[in-house]
Order: structure tokens, then sequence, then C-alpha cells
């Protein structure tokens, strides 16, 4: 789906607001047909590289190529791009239709094709019931649609979306996430969505940057960044991680009590420097097999029934929280525990990421 | 806020009867008495019609009242255009951290006098002939605070975004103003000009300083001060009430419409 051809070149973008740095030298590039997560916890830069990418706000540094041209001094009413508002930005005098039709009337297209195309896109959003209704009388999920269709239907060579699913109840927004992967691939337009919500990115997402006050941390598939985080900071943001503070030592990290947790170690990080040693909960077995390099004995503490899984907290001599182990319902079932019980806890060196404490 | 006894409960009501009477009776009694036959402006002798019908055929009065129309619309079609224009400069201003607000405000503050001084001063100094328009503009000057301080309200709450939106789907800024911005505000400029249309309707000391001379320019407060040197009269009496129809329409009208903006 999607292709090698660089659509948008975002080239050490830096944007200053007073002494603020908002976004700083942050360089990527964005693919053709890609559906691209800025991802980051708020105030990390995203919406303000957004909205430099819109043309609302003008880069003080750096340069922004699309289709090989410099857009960064083309005003947002002559650029080839469109931004899905988080407030939706609907026009509440006017109906979804006329909220739909106005950017084209802005390319005054002949008014045929004009009620040809914003019948089309209303029929793939699902809106030509509420053609008539004003914004007021819809609910949020169909505003949201309409705000997506008046996008959409300028066919733009990118659409940027602003947190599109941020203001809709939870069980709507799952649906919505396929939704939106759906409509994607079917116009065939590139897609950067901000988003403050890792899982969101995680799902709808063909690749994400992490960003963090303004840097660029990581920039990768889903699978890269849940299972190759580039540092401490992207393996907490992204999903759930058991962190084990100690010192960098020939084969892993010393932890409390000179444990040493196998791991593969970044050639950076010296003997003796202070280190994380991270493993994801599911890659924790409370019973491990021969396999498990790593094997630490504790005490169950909580058990907590989420359905698919069994979230077992385990106190042990190795950190100062409990580690948290995820195991499979069936995997529960086979073996049941409860707090109280003494338990082995292991892994797979393979399974450790170790970072710079920083 | 604790529950208040019945005896204070009621104790207020009686202060708040008695205000509501301190500022209405006078005005009643006055509009009684326009319905008054008898000559006498101060003693009931039947109803009737007919100081409304000796308006109506008063040539002073009625030069009077086309005087004040036109004083009224002018200022405010001109007041309402510069003030919302003003409200929104203002607006994005005060968005950007930059504020004015003290000196778009003084002409609703500074006393009338002062300002009709003041603006007399101005006009004999830049050797302006007076009359009509020379109130118009004089008008215009406290009528555009008025205008920009209910459009500005209206504006606290507006989201901006929707701008935004517009030019993002390819709209220049004039397209954007005339298609979005304007009829998202209208019934707040609508609101502030039925106000300032209130306001110069009834203006008097300003409208008596920028006048000129002679009876040319003579608006309706004006007739009617001019009047009352003779005493009361009921054609006076009925002159008024009119003048009282015309304000309360237009400033309920006014508070109707505002009150349909969005929360």
């Amino acid at each position: 789906m999607t292709s090698e051809r660089v659509l948008l070149g975002i080239e050490a973008v830096t944007k200053r607001f007073g002494s603020v740095t908002a976004v700083d030298a942050v360089s990527l590039d964005i693919r053709e047909n890609e559906f691209f997560a800025l991802l980051g916890p708020s105030g990390c830069g995203k919406t303000t590289l957004l909205r430099m990418l819109a043309g609302f706000e003008t880069p003080n540094a750096g340069r922004i190529l699309l289709d090989g041209r410099d857009i960064s001094a083309v005003p947002p009413n002559r650029r080839p791009v469109n931004l899905m508002f988080q407030s939706y930005a609907l026009f509440p005098h006017m109906s979804v239709r006329a909220n739909i039709a106005y950017g084209l009337e802005m390319e005054r297209l002949p008014s045929a094709e004009i009620r040809a195309r914003t019948d089309a896109i209303m029929a793939t959003t699902q809106l030509s019931a509420m053609a008539d209704r004003r914004p007021d009388q819809l609910s949020g999920g169909q505003r949201q649609r309409v705000a997506l269709a008046r996008a959409l239907v300028k066919r733009p060579r990118l659409l940027l979306l602003d947190e599109p699913l941020g203001a809709l109840d939870k069980k709507l927004r799952g649906a919505m996430q396929l939704e939106l992967k759906r409509l994607q691939h079917e116009v065939g337009i590139t897609f950067i969505m901000v988003t403050h919500d890792q899982e969101e990115a995680l799902v709808m997402a063909d690749r994400i940057a992490v960003l963090r006050n303004g840097h660029l941390l990581q920039c990768g598939t889903p699978n890269e960044i849940y299972e190759r985080p580039a540092d401490r900071f992207v393996a907490d943001f992204i999903g759930v991680t058991n962190f084990i503070a100690g010192r960098a030592a020939p084969g892993g990290v010393a932890a409390s009590g000179g444990l040493l947790v196998r791991g593969a170690r970044p050639e950076a990080l010296a003997d003796g420097a202070d280190a994380w040693a991270a493993v994801r909960p599911e890659r924790l077995a409370l019973f491990p097999g021969p396999e498990a390099d790593n094997r630490i004995a504790g005490t169950v503490e909580t058990t907590a029934y989420h359905g698919l899984d069994l979230q077992v907290h385990v106190r042990t001599a190795l950190a100062t929280a409990p580690l948290l182990v995820r195991v499979t319902a069936e995997q529960a079932e086979r073996r049941p525990v409860a707090p109280g019980d003494t338990v082995e806890v292991g892994w797979s060196a393979a399974d450790t990421r170790i970072f710079a404490k920083d | 806020m604790a529950e208040r006894s019945p005896a204070t409960r009621r104790f207020l009501g009686v202060v708040l009867a008695l205000v509501f009477a301190f500022l209405y009776i006078p005005i009643g009694v006055l509009v009684a008495l326009s319905f008054n036959e008898g000559g006498m402006p101060t003693v009931w002798s039947g109803f009737s019609l007919k100081w409304y019908g000796s308006l109506a055929t008063n040539g002073q009065i009625l030069s009077a009242a086309l005087n004040t129309l036109i004083v009224a619309l002018v200022s405010t079609v001109i007041a309402t255009a510069l003030g919302t224009l003003l409200a929104i400069g203002v607006e994005i201003r005060r968005r950007k951290g930059k504020a004015l607000e003290a000196l778009i405000f003084a002409p609703m503050i500074i006393p009338d006098i002062v300002l009709a001084i003041a603006l007399l001063s101005f006009f004999s100094m830049l050797n302006v002939t007076m009359g009509l328009h020379t109130i118009v503009l004089a008008h215009v000057v406290f009528n555009i605070a008025f205008v920009c301080a209910v459009v500005r309200a209206r504006l606290k709450s507006f989201d901006w975004s929707v701008v935004e939106a517009s030019t993002d789907l390819g709209a220049p800024a004039l397209t954007t103003f005339r298609r979005i911005t304007l009829p998202m505000i209208a019934p707040a400029v609508i609101a502030g000009a039925l106000l300032a249309f209130t306001l110069s309707v009834d203006e008097f000391i300003i409208a008596f300083f920028t006048a000129g001379a002679g009876r040319a320019s003579t608006t309706l407060p004006m007739q009617i001060y001019a009047m009352i040197r003779f005493g009361v009269t009921p054609e006076l009496n009925a002159l008024a009430t009119l003048v009282i129809a015309v304000s309360v329409t237009a400033l309920a009208l006014s508070q109707r419409i505002n009150r349909t903006i969005a929360p």
C-alpha cells in the first residue's frame, strides 16, 4: 500500500515562541499514501509541527517540502494540504452539505461537479441522510465525519488530523479507528495524525514519530517502536513496561542486591554507569521454562482479571516496585495463582532492553 | 448562601417594589397623561388621542423627528461598520497579548458634556460648518464604543478555529469574513446597531453642542427641550411617549437578539 516515494520532507524544522522552542530541528520523511502518526504527551510540539504543515505557523528555521517544492512560505489557503481540526471547526450556520461544499466552492469548480463530489463523499462517510442538518443537530461521531468529509472532498495531497478521535467516547473511538483506516485506504490520501494516545497510534498508523519537548525521539513502525524503543521515555510512553534500576555490568544490568539482569547493552553504555533494564509484562513468565535466562523468586501481591489476560503483580528483590506479569487467561486456568503464593518470574535475555539513565 | 427568613424576604420585596415605583411611576404618569383630553398637563379629564393628532400636524416636530431619524440611521450604520471591525481587530490583538482596551471604552465613560465640548472645539478648530453632518459624526464617536462592546462580548466566546478552517479550505481573508465570521457574529452586530440607534435617538447634550446655529438641524430631544421652556404640554407628553416606545422597542429587540447568541 505505502510506496517508497517521499511525499513530504520535513528538514530540520524549528519553531520558537519567544524563549520557548516548541519544535527543535525535527526532520522526517513522510511517504506517499502513508498513515503517519505524530505521538507525544501534551506540549511535545506535535500540534505546532502539524500547524506548520497546514501553514498556520511559519518555521523559524528549516524547510518543508511537498513533492520536492518548498512550501514553508505558502499561505494555508494555497496549500494542497487540509487540516481536520480537533474541535472539528464546523461552520455552525451552514448545513452539512454546505459545510462540505465550501472548500470546493473556493476552488470555483462548476456547480455540477461540486454537487457530484459532495454527494459522493457524503455517501462514503455515511452522511447522505443528514445533508440538510446543521452541525448542532448532529452527534459527536457524525460531526467528526462531517469534518473529515469536508477536508477529504478537496482531495488534498496530504490530510492532517489533529487528535481526530479525541472528542469521542471510548466505544465510538474504537469503531472510528478502523473506519478512519478504511477511509484512508479507500481514498488513497496520505494522512498525518497528531495524537497523545499511544494505543491509537499503534492501531492506526503505518509509522509513528515519537516527540518530546520539541525533539524527535524515534520514528518507526508500530512494531519497531513497541519492541525496540529508543530510550526509556519511549519504552515508558508506549505500552506498559517493567523498569529495573541498576548499573551497567558485563552481560547486562546489576540490579539491587547484586542480581544480574541479562540483556544486550547499548555500546555507548560504560560499565558502572546508571542504567535501566526494561521488559514488557507479556514477556515475563510465571513458571518459566529452561529458555529463561533471567529468573527471580517473588511473592504474588495482587491479581487482576482483564478478560483476555490476568495481570499479576509480583514482589521481588529486583526492584522496589512489583513486577507486572501478564498471563494469558488460558495459562492462568492451567496454573492458577493467588495473592501470597511464592512464584518464580523468568524471561529471556533477548526480551530485556537496556537504557542509559537520563 | 443562607436561606432568608420570611420576614427578611418580605422586607426585601417591599424595597424592590419601592425602587421600581420610583423608577417607573413618573414614566407611567407621563404616558397616561399623553392620553388626557384636557389641556392641563397634570389634571385628568378623559381619554383622547387628540394630542397625537396635533403632533402629526406640527411642522416643527415633524422636521425634528425627521432629523433625528437621519442622524440615528446614518450614525448607526457608520458606527456599526467601524465598531464591528474595531471589535474584531482588538480581539485578534488581545489574543496575541496586546491590549488597548481602556482607550476603546473612553467614549462610553467620559461624561457627555465633556465629549460635547471637545467635539465642539474640534469642529470649530477645523472651521467645519456645523449641522446634521456634525451631529452624525459626533454620534458615531460614542456609538462605535457601544457597538464594539456588544460585538466583543460575542467574540469572547467565538471559536476562531472556524476562521482557520475556512482559510484551510482555500478561502481568502475577505471571503472568510463575508461567509463565516460575519454571519456567525451577525446577532451581536444587529444588537449593537439597535443599541446605537436607541442611544442616538434620545441623545441631547452632544447633539445640542454640535448642531450649530439655526433651526435646520434641530433634533427631537432639542425640540422637546425648546418646547418645555413654555411649560409641559400634553403634546409634549405624547411626543415623549412615542420616543419611549421607539427606544424600548429597539432595546428589547437588541436584548432579545443578544440572548439568542450562543452561550
